[in-house]
């Protein structure tokens, strides 16, 4: 029986990464061809599941030839391309985009790796000033703001939005990925309940008018809290076990199997503390579900826990 | 598509603004009435959603300018037309400053603070309004808003005025005094836009020998098809079709007409590169969403020699193989959009667009397209993202335009005095055209002369005329005042002083001094000139301009504002060394990693006056780096 | 189809297909994951034609909606081929190598022309010969299906009907062309794959083949009866008849899930012995002489299952069961226990490596490789074979011998649906899924999801209009077999004298009170999609707190 479809050829291309050949393939971008090699590139807005959108900037890279600094998440390499991507101007602006993000929003459930890297390239968040109360930043209109007054320095900062029993919205932890826009929309779930809207500084992630999300076309589908690398979507379990100083990742198990509702076959990964399921995730690199589930799969798991 | 959202329908008024975009509702699933066969039929599907996606930013125009307001069940019933998602649209329309999505004053005036007014009257223009009127936003049946440069600089002072419902739309009021203000409060809802006299164009050259931009401004009716070819028109898009499209290449080429939208793109690389992507279909695109401020010259041209841009966009499409061209106008200039529109119909009529242009089968149309206040889309890839009805945020390149544009289609986008001075190339003749002005940068160019100046106004020189001329031409520094600096090619350009007259207006002088002569800006500041809060604003508004897309450009103008401020209020964070060295690296990040021009270049002015000392409380001797 | 049990298709193909035909399923809402596959292919320019008579939120996502009369299916397939054949659009070389019975097919299919197509199913009949024009003309096509073809008394001739349009076509042994069944629950494929079928061993082997039997006796060392048994309509018809007495369910819910369940509770009520082994006190375990509590399979127990694109993927145990409940393996060999024979106590792994040991299409699936392949697609003959993306791929070989046997087309009959519609029972009622619930809600009741809603009447808004009732007014439903009171609830997704509720709710609204369990011969699925109803509005003091809370179910 035939068995596999036709794979296209892919051409081979040398490029030099930091005074050494790498060979890559055609169409591979610069940040593959880094990773190909054991060169660290901090990401932040990137998911090997999603079409990079190069917005935090924190990967950018020297390319001869070039101008700006390039993303290198989203920039093909090309035959001859020559990349640095430990010089001075690439550290700094690394640097000044972790600054900036850690001045202005809450980071405090990002993964390790975005501390170690604050750490690793000296951002300093706290020579921007003194932050500012939480605002109603939903409320914002384009094109109009007013500074504020003395001195104060302006974060994301604002209240935590709970509209539903499954998870909650902590946008004052969003660095504006739109990893959960994409999630929710194009890339994987064609929702699109969540958009950004405004623009600038006030740019956020909303619903329709800021409607709740039961108002909204969500399906709770959970796909966005799957990609969000900030904490601020998030389980409502795992907000509350936070909330109350348990949740505890040393003491969680992670355990694959399949979804028990319809028969597509999804993989779940069953994140359980104290034989009790807290979190559910599925494998980004399964070609099943790219990372994504539905809500039963996502949230419908109560039915095996406690005693029954 | 499954959208799922509001059951409110929408106001029988909101119902019709919607349909006079889109038309009556094709099914019952659609909006319209429940038919025996929606219960058997319909049509849907992704492919049907995108080709409507680009009537959002009309459709919202529609809802704003009939309704004044965007309302939820409106929103939802564009969406439930369009099959588009109501959280994907508002995302689109809460990105552009024109939109409101709560009632309010039927009647909204937006003033001009931005740096072109604040030098001609020598501070705030809106602090007498304040006072008069109360702040920003108040007001019931009248009201003011703050506004970013509204293009009528060489006024020094202006207005936007947008009235919703019966009769609503904008129109600008130049210049716009607290009289003018009265006046509107007097009349409230019951405005009459009409009645608003349309401001004049300053062009102080006036029939001059020599002028070749301008020659038409002021002297030609602008409704008038028989005039303008009266005047000349049509002769090059006669020659084009002569020459045929490599032919016109070739003597954009030969000409050595570089882009005048701030690029210095050559124009006929670029023409050429979209004319030979295998991909169809091309189009065309005339960036008019000119916001830069400081800058007027696009709404004079448009104002007053539209048929120009008709026939120059039409020389575009023949010469790249475009069937469709877009003219995509700054929401700010209703007077220009209606004056565009209505020389496209004219053309229309006369067959000199459509199917078989001059009966030689060229195969041309154009659609005016409006901005609704978002500075940002004016970048060529975000300008193709408006049209498409998305976000207005610029785009990762490359790919650029040329090779994947509008609807993913291989577009070019010229300025429109780059489009205009493409008539004069194939009037004159390449070479001809390359013996004016430098051998680095041929031709003529427009110079927007606003501020402290005697004579402001539009003005046209032989590229290399040296600074100083050019503000002689303008009279010089208005009652005779010593000039403090002037600033140079907008608020992504730069200062420079009473030392550097002798710069010269060509790209390669400009490079050369470290300047740019980006849209053509000249805003004079004499001694009383408040430079610091000139900064401000232009932080501000970069601030305020800022898409929100990449973490550099989006804090940091954030940031560089609050820096500005606490400088300005001598209140530095740390000492004035730490500021100064914060203000470095935000200038590094935004320039060199920031996804567009906007970001890279927005703190080039802040970096500027902070090189030339002309920043008070600030009096670097260390000064930034950037320029 | 074509001999083997399972869709012949893979996931992947939906993306990089050019048409694709969603008939009778809802997998936008019933297979969410599967739907993101197909909206993959959308993206990339493939045209989707949804036909089903309520406009869902799947066909919502289509270029063309067709609303056909419920249980009108096969005269829909039948016009669709007899345009195919009359516009000369089939595929003859395909059809002349590789199929019989094409001129019996051509023959049987005749009556029925685009306008007796369209009287039958209520689709135009210029929309029906689009169909079959795009589907005929398409380099690729996936045509998909799910229990809107199956939940019928004409179910394997639904199926039938479809897979002939496919050998018409060419549109199936290719890549991207195919033809797939959504499975409705995780191992309902699974289940067929291990010959839970009353005709099937393991690996699709039938029982009544003596060589094949034989190999079984001598592996279990025991003697399986040489004919094949009952499905689950033929016991109930066998407990009605007295002769079946006694009943062992695992895991199902017959006397909520059955359609006439009034009937199906009567019957268990009805026998000597019933034992149930199940996570919870279902309805059907209240019934029961014997309750056996099991471990959930997909957390606390390990073991595979089988999902619709034929991938055998593994399960493993995530959390501790509660005292005293134990994995379904063990429970059965401790029954065999009891019952005289030692089985020992095997791990899952050795359960399933007998089964590799007798299922050919199996035998290649080892645990590990499972593991590292991320599942494996039957059939995977050895332990080098990758697993099968597309099945039926021999069809296309230029060799006889590769070729095998061809591919018959099915005679399949029309007929309309047993419960018909008259001057007392006017409406139609038909049924399906939410999003975020699942059959009887054993499971999906667990969780506080934010889509729940209460069980209700689903009317079109003209209905609503002409019964004078408003969102939430409670009705009174009445079939032909009994009689349930639900509020109403706008759906414009429906056209007039079409109504739709669920099963997910059965403490609600005991929607299976009104479907009727006449089953398909072959499968044994019984009616749900087409009942005979009539709505009356109730008075308005009696509804208005008949069902106000998503209670907890199960």
């Amino acid at each position: 029986m035939t068995t596999v479809a036709p794979v296209a050829l892919r051409r081979q291309v040398e490029v030099m990464i930091d005074g050494q050949a790498v060979t890559t393939w055609q169409g591979a971008t610069i940040l593959e061809a880094c990773r190909d090699v054991g060169i660290e590139v901090p990401t932040l807005c990137y998911l090997e599941t999603l079409a990079p959108v190069n917005v935090c900037r924190v990967c950018v890279v020297e390319l001869e030839g070039s101008r700006a600094l390039v993303p290198a998440c989203s920039r093909p390499v090309a035959a001859g391309m020559v990349v640095h991507t430990g010089s001075e101007r690439v550290r700094t602006s690394r640097r000044m985009v972790l600054e900036l993000l850690a001045s202005s929003v809450d980071l405090s459930t990002a993964g390790g790796d975005v501390h170690r890297w604050i750490d690793e390239y000296g951002a300093r968040p706290d020579r921007h000033g003194e932050a500012a109360p939480p605002s109603a930043r939903d409320r914002a209109h384009a094109g109009h703001h007013e500074p504020l007054e003395g001195g104060l320095v302006a974060t994301v900062a604002q209240p935590v939005k709970r509209d539903n029993d499954q998870y909650v919205r902590d946008y004052a932890k969003c660095i504006l990925c739109y990893k959960c826009v994409e999630a929710c929309g194009e890339e994987a779930q064609h929702t699109f309940a969540i958009a950004v809207a405004g623009r600038g500084f006030d740019a956020r992630i909303s619903t329709e008018m800021d409607v709740a999300l039961p108002e909204s076309a969500c399906v709770y589908c959970g796909n966005c809290i799957g990609v969000c690398p900030t904490g601020a979507l998030m389980f409502v379990s795992e907000h509350e076990l936070r909330a109350r100083g348990e949740w505890d990742e040393s003491r969680q198990e992670v355990t694959s199997t399949i979804c028990p509702y319809c028969g597509v076959g999804c993989t779940l990964e069953l994140h359980v503390q104290d034989n009790r399921i807290v979190k559910v995730t599925s494998p980004l690199d399964h070609d099943v579900t790219s990372g994504n589930l539905c809500v039963k799969g996502r949230f419908g798991f109560e039915f095996a826990q406690g005693d029954r | 598509m499954d959208l799922r959202t509001t059951d409110a329908p929408p106001s029988t008024t909101e119902r019709l603004a919607v349909d006079s975009v889109l038309g009556p509702p094709e099914s019952g699933w659609f909006g319209g009435e429940r038919t025996p066969l929606d219960g058997h039929f319909a049509l849907g599907g992704v492919s049907r959603a995108a080709s409507r996606r680009h009537l959002l930013l009309p459709t919202l125009h529609a809802l704003q300018e009939q309704v004044g307001w965007i309302s939820l069940p409106a929103l939802a019933y564009l969406c439930q037309r369009m099959d588009l998602p109501p959280a994907d649209a508002f995302g689109v329309a809460s990105a552009y400053a024109l939109f409101r999505f709560e009632s309010g004053s039927p009647v909204v005036v937006h003033v001009c603070d931005d740096v072109a007014c604040r030098a001609a009257c020598g501070g705030d223009p809106t602090d007498e309004l304040a006072a008069r009127f109360g702040p920003a936003g108040t007001g019931t049946s009248v009201t003011w808003q703050r506004s970013p440069c509204l293009g009528h600089c060489e006024h020094g002072s202006a207005a936007l005025v947008q009235k919703a419902g019966a009769g609503g739309g904008r129109t600008s009021v130049a210049p716009f005094v607290t009289g003018d203000m009265d006046r509107l409060v007097a009349s409230g809802p019951d405005l009459d836009l009409g009645e608003l006299p349309a401001p004049l164009a300053l062009v102080p050259q006036r029939g001059a020998q020599g002028l070749r931009l301008l020659r038409r401004v002021g002297r030609v009716d602008p409704a008038s098809l028989d005039a303008y070819r009266a005047a000349g028109g049509y002769e090059a898009l006669r020659r084009a079709i002569e020459l045929g499209p490599a032919g016109v290449i070739a003597e954009l080429k030969d000409a050595k007409l570089l882009g005048r939208g701030g690029a210095a793109f050559p124009t006929g690389d670029k023409w050429e590169a979209v004319a030979r992507q295998p991909v169809r279909p091309h189009y065309f695109v005339a960036n008019a969403d000119e916001s830069e401020p400081g800058t007027f010259k696009d709404r004079v041209l448009l104002d007053h020699d539209p048929y120009a841009l008709v026939e120059a966009l039409t020389i575009a499409g023949l010469a790249t193989g475009a069937h469709m061209g877009y003219v995509y106008v700054r929401g700010e200039y209703p007077v220009a959009a209606r004056r565009l529109e209505h020389a496209a119909g004219q053309a229309r009529i006369r067959g000199l667009l459509g199917e078989d242009i001059m009966g030689c089968g060229l195969r041309f149309d154009l659609e005016v397209r409006r901005g609704a206040g978002a500075y940002i889309a004016g970048e060529e890839t975000a300008l193709c993202n408006s049209i498409e009805g998305r976000r207005p945020e610029p785009r990762n390149k490359p790919p650029y335009p040329v090779e994947r544009g509008l609807f993913g289609k291989p577009t070019g986008v010229n300025n429109i005095e780059t489009l205009l001075s493409v008539l004069e190339v194939l009037t004159l003749g390449g070479a001809a055209y390359a013996r004016v002005g430098t051998p680095g940068s041929t031709g003529t160019r427009l110079f927007c002369l606003s501020g402290r100046v005697a004579r402001p106004g539009l003005y046209e020189v032989e590229m290399g005329t040296s600074l100083g001329t050019l503000l002689d031409l303008g009279g010089g520094v208005a009652e005779g005042r010593p000039l403090r600096a002037v600033l140079l090619g907008g608020a992504a350009g730069s200062f420079v002083g009473p030392k550097d007259l002798d710069l010269p207006l060509s790209f390669e002088g400009a490079r050369a001094a470290g300047a740019s002569l980006g849209s053509g800006v000249v805003v004079v500041l004499d001694d009383t000139g408040d430079v610091t809060a000139v900064v401000a604003r232009v932080a501000r508004f970069f601030r305020d301009e800022s898409c929100g897309q990449c973490v550099p450009c989006r804090v940091g103008t954030q940031r560089q504002e609050e820096v500005l401020g606490r400088l300005v209020a001598a209140r530095p964070f740390g000492t004035l060394d730490d500021e100064l060295a914060l203000l470095a690296d935000l200038d590094a990040v935004m320039r060199d990693a920031s996804i567009c021009g906007l970001g890279q270049t927005a703190s080039s002015l802040v970096s500027s006056a902070l090189q030339r000392g002309l920043l008070g409380g600030a009096h670097g001797t260390k000064g930034g780096q950037g320029g | 189809m074509f001999g083997a049990g399972g869709g012949t298709s893979s996931y992947k193909e939906i993306e990089e297909t050019d048409l694709i035909i969603l008939w009778g399923s809802n997998a936008r809402e019933a297979h969410p994951i599967f739907f993101h596959h197909l909206l993959k292919g959308l993206r990339r320019g493939a045209k989707m034609v949804v036909v089903d008579p309520r406009r869902t939120s799947s066909a919502r996502w289509a270029d063309v909606w067709l609303g056909i009369e419920v249980g009108s299916d096969i005269a829909l397939a039948h016009a669709v081929g007899r345009e195919i054949i009359r516009a000369g659009l089939v595929d003859t070389e395909f059809v002349g190598r590789a199929t019989t019975g094409f001129d019996d097919y051509a023959a049987s299919v005749e009556p029925f022309t685009l306008a007796e197509g369209e009287r039958l199913t209520g689709v135009p009949a210029w929309a029906i010969a689009d169909l079959a024009h795009s589907y005929a003309r398409a380099g690729r096509a996936q045509l998909c299906w799910t229990l809107g073809i199956t939940e019928h008394h004409t179910a394997t001739d639904n199926v039938l009907a479809l897979c002939n349009l496919a050998l018409l076509t060419g549109h199936v042994g290719r890549y991207g062309s195919g033809l797939v069944p959504l499975r409705g629950q995780n191992n309902v494929q699974g289940g067929g794959d291990m010959g839970a079928l009353p005709n099937k061993f393991p690996g699709f082997q039938d029982v009544e083949d003596d060589a094949i039997r034989a190999r079984f006796d001598a592996r279990w060392g025991a003697t399986v009866p040489p004919q094949r048994g009952w499905h689950l309509a033929q016991m109930f018809d066998a407990m009605t008849r007295g002769d079946l007495r006694a009943l062992y369910v695992l895991g199902e819910n017959p006397a909520q899930s059955e359609a006439d369940n009034h009937r199906a509770v009567r019957l268990l009520e009805g026998l000597d012995h019933l034992v149930v082994q199940d996570l919870f006190l279902t309805k059907t375990a209240q019934l029961a002489d014997v309750v056996l509590p099991a471990a959930v399979t997909a957390f606390e127990s390990e073991g595979t299952v089988t999902s619709s694109e034929r991938r055998v993927q593994r399960l493993r145990p995530a959390l501790r069961p509660p005292d005293g409940v134990r994995s379904d393996i063990e429970i059965l060999c401790d029954l065999a226990g009891r019952l005289g024979h030692d089985w020992g106590h095997p791990s899952a792994e050795e359960v399933w490596d007998e089964c590799r040991s007798l299922s050919p299409m199996h035998a290649g699936m080892r645990y590990d490789r499972l593991e590292a392949l991320g599942g494996i697609q039957w059939p995977c003959p050895d332990e080098e074979h990758p697993g099968t993306q597309f099945l039926h791929g021999r069809l296309w070989e230029e060799d006889p011998e590769k070729r095998g046997p061809p591919a018959p087309f099915s005679l399949v009959h029309f007929e309309p649906p047993l419960d018909e519609l008259s001057e007392e029972f006017p409406m139609r009622l038909t049924t399906g899924r939410r999003l975020d619930s699942f059959n009887t809600g054993v499971q999906s009741g667990g969780y506080a999801s934010p889509l729940r809603r209460p069980e209700t009447l689903d009317l079109s808004p003209e209905d609503m209009a002409s019964l004078g009732v408003a969102e939430g007014d409670a009705v009174r439903v009445t079939s032909r077999r009994g009689s349930i009171t639900a509020p109403v609830h706008l759906d414009r997704s429906l056209r007039p004298g079409l109504a739709f509720m669920t099963l997910h709710f059965p403490d609600q609204a005991d929607t299976n009170a009104l479907t009727l369990d006449t089953w398909d011969p072959q499968s044994g699925t019984a009616e749900f999609k087409a009942t005979a109803v009539r709505v009356e509005r109730l008075p308005e003091t009696v509804g208005a707190h008949l069902v106000t809370e998503p209670a907890k179910v199960g």
